[in-house]
């Protein structure tokens, strides 16, 4: 298995994306610079977190006329598994291969902070080994991360399950407490209609190590083992 | 192109030069300077680029020691060795004007300068902490009249307004390079209103053999200017900086730079890959001076001559003058000297993340900056007589007597507080905003970018893994100014002292010390003496300590119409942390854990925030410290860590034993109560528990382990008594037949939200 951390010229969270792969979970991990043109290398392709083009304009807008992009929309209709974290959601929300938007923080406050989510749906690459219902700490850094979608998407999302995490509280109750920037339905992070592209805005390349305070995070990457076959690392 | 003025007395003045340095000018250049040449003495002469009035001072700091690598004031930035062959590149430097002026750009700019200065050094910037100053954003306790609290609402609401625009400029700038902002200190005090302390410390990791030179090496090497373009911001920013602040203030924001992070983001990637490639012979960012003080440093440093052509600078706007281009402080910009023949690499680089870069000029071997626009001569002068000779003054000082009101009539002064009133001080101290959490601020700081910070920001001091040399780093940066405005010697004296516990509860052995002289006009002898009692005093810290000071920063003329601000040395110290297990925080942990008190119990209730926040006096002497004691105790509390006793630890400042037992309980993941007992003490209820007596640590000990700590301690020839058990949901204090009580939620809540409540 190979996976692909993208380097958008902002990225930040991609030295983070690629220790954890690599040196947690023992993945053979690439950078891949947003010039490039080809992933069919890759397995898994993750676009980590960050501030891709200053995103002044709007998080992600710029982003997506990356020569790799094209590469990117190609691979996601093969099939392959894409990984948005963070900025890297909202990029695949600006490159329509995630519905809705990300946009400024309920508080117009940048936050940075351990939260609360609560696995929706198992059903997918990247939650199959979770448990339903189980409440995952997982750390959030963003200024726009308010997940905005017209009614029909949300009913849609809702359907077919493709909401996989929701802010909640500790008991998993949905409340507007538990809600860091205002998100609708509390949606943390969602999926495709394929259930292989999955965009969230926590963080777990922060959380899958015991020194940093949490190891929730780890889940996600053990489900994207699971998919791809391969034996959870030590 | 327009002409220049004409040189008059009057010009001379403007640029802040003395009628004695204009004649020094003359001499070095042998002639009459032109326009151009006059506004580069002014930049590099100012106090900002020169330290003309606080160099001979600074000599007095220790700054050598086996660990350092690159000493202060040889390059950019002090380098430390953290063992097997790895570096830490580290400093800190305020921007205190441009933020009084125009608060987010000026913060954020600060951000901006300091990362650079440790990249320039070849390190990988790790982590960000910051300390801070503003005026109160909260009512004082003793309002005065109605139209008294008028005028006091529309300050606090100013006060605010640069709280808020400081905070969101660094989160700006950090967040969006990637850098988290792990933590730091915040006061709020009236001598800073108008003129709030904008203090950022960087630190990055490197090898030894990848340290880079700020030196203009290699006679016929090509300079390269790299990085955004030059426009007309910050003209002449550091003579700005360089003056008191003025109701007419407001007219100088051009001076004020703005910052744009994602520029920088890629100037650090493309230099740093540049730096890995053999092709730097030098570089240097430009800060302050911009483009001159990088090309007569680099030359002055390589003992070289620099040309550069200024056509060839990369241009943001038409029609700038060789005075506007060269007194630019437009951001994100390095120079590089480059060894002949990797030109290309350096193109490549610069190409691959869409960098403007220019050649712009060559080394020479005549010791000249020598300046041309379009082949022209502009300005041409010794090079090492700007960067390096520029006058040094010794000011005149005059001790600033304070009221020195004994303790005795400190206590005469306010009354013996009824058992309500202890209760409620206590809770109000928590909740000054300068006591209370911090979380509204660091929220808005991405703290945890990198994967490394192994303690969440609000500990004693901030631990970062530093996952490339595998590393634990501790920092801190400390300075009770009100100490200092008191008695400014021994308030310095106890900075370094209360940086260097803060490690030592953290598990840390200090290492080195950066170091941010904020004091006022120093043409006023009072202000002089001030900073010259606070050098000697961070000095006698430094040396007692062991940590050499690598570098920093002085910002004088830290004034408002009201006056200077408080004197605020503020001393930011690394450690390192030899074993993950020795890592080490603040907050009680385990129900039955044993609470020992390291140190006295203390009864120094001078120039306390006690007196500060609950009377409304700034009063008295700040308690005594004695090094040897304080010694004593840092190894005494590293050997207990060591030997896996302690389970937390916290040092006692401000606000004394009661706010630090309240926040061992509260500030933790979860909250958890405790029962002291004092037993008979003799002293007044206020004053042994917010007295702010040095040299004072609480810990906390699995109850097995108890008696073998205080065992250890005694062993030691350290003060310490076990004060009590952590659990329950209340904080119970008994003392002298006296019995207080406290929700543990209650204090939580009164300290975690204080500073939300004022801000939204």
């Amino acid at each position: 298995m190979k996976a692909a951390v993208i380097r958008f010229p902002g990225s930040n969270c991609d030295q983070d994306c690629f220790h954890v792969l690599n040196n947690v979970f023992g993945v053979e991990t690439h950078y891949v610079w947003h010039k490039e043109t080809s992933l069919d290398a890759f397995d898994l392709i993750v676009l980590p977190g960050g501030f891709s083009y200053g995103d002044y304009l709007r998080c992600g807008a710029i982003a997506r006329f990356s020569p790799v992009m094209k590469s990117l929309v190609e691979q996601a209709e093969k099939g392959k598994l894409i990984l948005g974290i963070c900025n890297g959601f909202q990029i695949l929300c600006e490159a329509h291969l995630l519905p809705g938007a990300l946009v400024r923080n309920q508080s117009m406050h940048f936050v940075c902070e351990h939260t609360l989510l609560r696995v929706e749906g198992v059903n997918s690459p990247f939650t199959n080994a979770a448990i339903t219902g189980q409440i995952l700490n997982l750390p959030v850094a963003h200024g726009e991360g308010n997940y905005t979608a017209d009614e029909a998407t949300l009913r849609e999302l809702n359907l077919n399950s493709r909401i996989l995490l929701r802010y909640a509280d500790a008991g998993g109750a949905i409340t507007a407490a538990a809600n860091p920037n205002g998100s609708a339905e509390n949606i943390a992070g969602i999926c495709n209609a394929r259930r292989n592209v999955f965009g969230l805005m926590p963080h777990p390349e922060r959380a899958a190590e015991k020194i940093l305070g949490s190891e929730d995070g780890r889940v996600i990457f053990e489900s994207i083992l699971n998919t791809l076959g391969i034996s959870k690392a030590a | 192109m327009t002409t220049d003025p004409a040189i008059t007395p009057e010009i001379i003045a403007k640029h802040g030069i003395t009628p004695d340095e204009y004649e020094r000018i003359k001499s070095i250049l042998g002639r009459e300077p032109n326009f151009t040449e006059l506004g580069i003495f002014s930049v590099m002469w100012s106090e900002h680029c020169s330290y003309k009035n606080s160099k001979r001072e600074l000599r007095k700091f220790p700054t050598t020691g086996p660990g350092v690598l690159v000493k202060a004031g040889e390059e950019n930035a002090g380098v430390i060795d953290i063992g097997d062959g790895w570096g830490v590149a580290f400093k800190m430097e305020s921007h205190n004007h441009p933020s009084a002026i125009e608060p987010f750009q000026g913060a954020a700019t600060g951000v901006g300068g300091i990362i650079r200065d440790i990249f320039t050094m070849g390190a990988r910037p790790v982590f960000n902490l910051n300390s801070l100053r503003f005026g109160p954003i909260s009512e004082s306790k003793n309002g005065g009249a109605d139209s008294e609290s008028k005028n006091q609402k529309s300050k606090i609401a100013t006060n605010r307004r640069l709280f808020a625009g400081v905070v969101a400029g660094i989160a700006h700038y950090g967040n969006c390079i990637g850098i988290p902002t792990i933590g730091g200190e915040i006061y709020f005090d009236e001598s800073y209103e108008g003129n709030p302390l904008v203090n950022v410390f960087c630190l990055g990791v490197l090898r030894h053999e990848q340290i880079a030179r700020g030196a203009a090496k290699g006679i016929g090497n090509p300079v390269f200017y790299v990085g955004a373009e030059t426009g007309r911001d910050g003209l002449a920013g550091a003579a700005f900086a360089s003056r008191d602040l003025t109701e007419e203030s407001k007219e100088d924001r051009p001076a004020v730079q703005v910052g744009d992070p994602f520029r920088e983001k890629l100037l650090l990637e493309a230099c740093l890959e540049l730096l890995a490639t053999d092709a730097v012979a030098g570089i240097q960012d430009m800060g302050a001076a911009g483009l001159t003080c990088s090309t007569c440093e680099t030359a002055s440093r390589g003992g070289t001559g620099v040309e550069i052509d200024l056509a060839k600078v990369p241009k943001r706007e038409v029609g700038m003058t060789p005075y506007e281009i060269m007194l630019s402080e437009s951001q994100e910009r390095m120079l590089i000297i480059v060894n002949k023949g990797h030109e290309q690499t350096v193109c490549d680089i610069f190409e691959k993340w869409d960098l403007p870069y220019a050649e712009v000029g060559v080394v020479k071997d005549d010791g000249m900056m020598r300046v041309l626009d379009h082949g022209k001569v502009v300005a041409e002068i010794p090079a090492s007589k700007l960067a390096d000779d520029a006058p040094l003054y010794e000011r005149e000082a005059k001790p600033k007597v304070a009221k020195t009101t004994s303790e005795a009539d400190l206590l005469k002064l306010i009354p013996s507080p009824s058992a309500g009133a202890v209760t409620e001080s206590l809770q109000s101290l928590l909740a000054h905003p300068t006591i209370a959490s911090k979380n509204w601020v660091y929220r808005q700081y991405d703290h945890m970018v990198r994967d490394g910070t192994v303690v969440l920001p609000g500990s004693d001091a901030a631990v970062f893994l530093i996952r490339e040399a595998g590393k634990f780093i501790a920092a801190t940066s400390d300075c009770n100014a009100l100490y200092c405005s008191l008695d400014p010697r021994e308030g310095a004296r106890i900075a370094v002292a209360e940086a260097a516990r803060n490690l030592a509860c953290s598990g840390a052995v200090p290492l080195a010390v950066t170091d941010n002289l904020n004091f006022g006009n120093p043409y006023k002898p009072e202000n002089f003496w001030q900073l010259r009692e606070s050098v000697e005093g961070l000095a006698e810290g430094c040396r007692a300590f062991n940590t050499p000071v690598t570098g920093g920063n002085v910002s004088l003329y830290n004034e408002n119409p009201s006056g200077p601000i408080d004197p605020t040395p503020t001393v930011g110290m690394v450690g390192l942390i030899e074993n993950e297990k020795h890592i080490t925080t603040q907050s009680f942990k385990d129900d039955g854990d044993v609470v020992i008190l390291i140190g006295d119990r203390g009864s120094e209730i001078g120039a306390s925030h006690y007196l500060k926040v609950m009377h409304g006096r700034k009063e008295g002497l700040p308690p005594r410290i004695d090094y040897t004691r304080e010694l004593a105790l840092h190894e005494a509390l590293r050997a207990l860590i060591f030997s896996d006793f302690v389970k937390s630890a916290h040092d006692c400042s401000e606000g004394g034993l009661g706010v630090t037992l309240a926040e061992c309980c509260i500030s933790g993941k979860k909250t958890i109560g405790a029962e002291i007992d004092f037993g008979d003490t003799g002293l007044r209820p206020d004053q042994l528990l917010f007295n702010e007596s040095q040299s004072r640590v609480v810990i906390s000990v699995g109850k097995a382990n108890a008696a073998a700590a205080l065992a250890l301690l005694e062993w030691r020839g350290v003060t310490a008594q076990r004060i009590g058990t952590v659990g329950g949901a209340t904080l119970e204090i008994r003392a002298d037949g006296a019995h207080f009580t406290w929700n543990a939620d209650t204090l939580h809540k009164a300290w975690y939200f204080a500073i939300r409540n004022c801000m939204s």
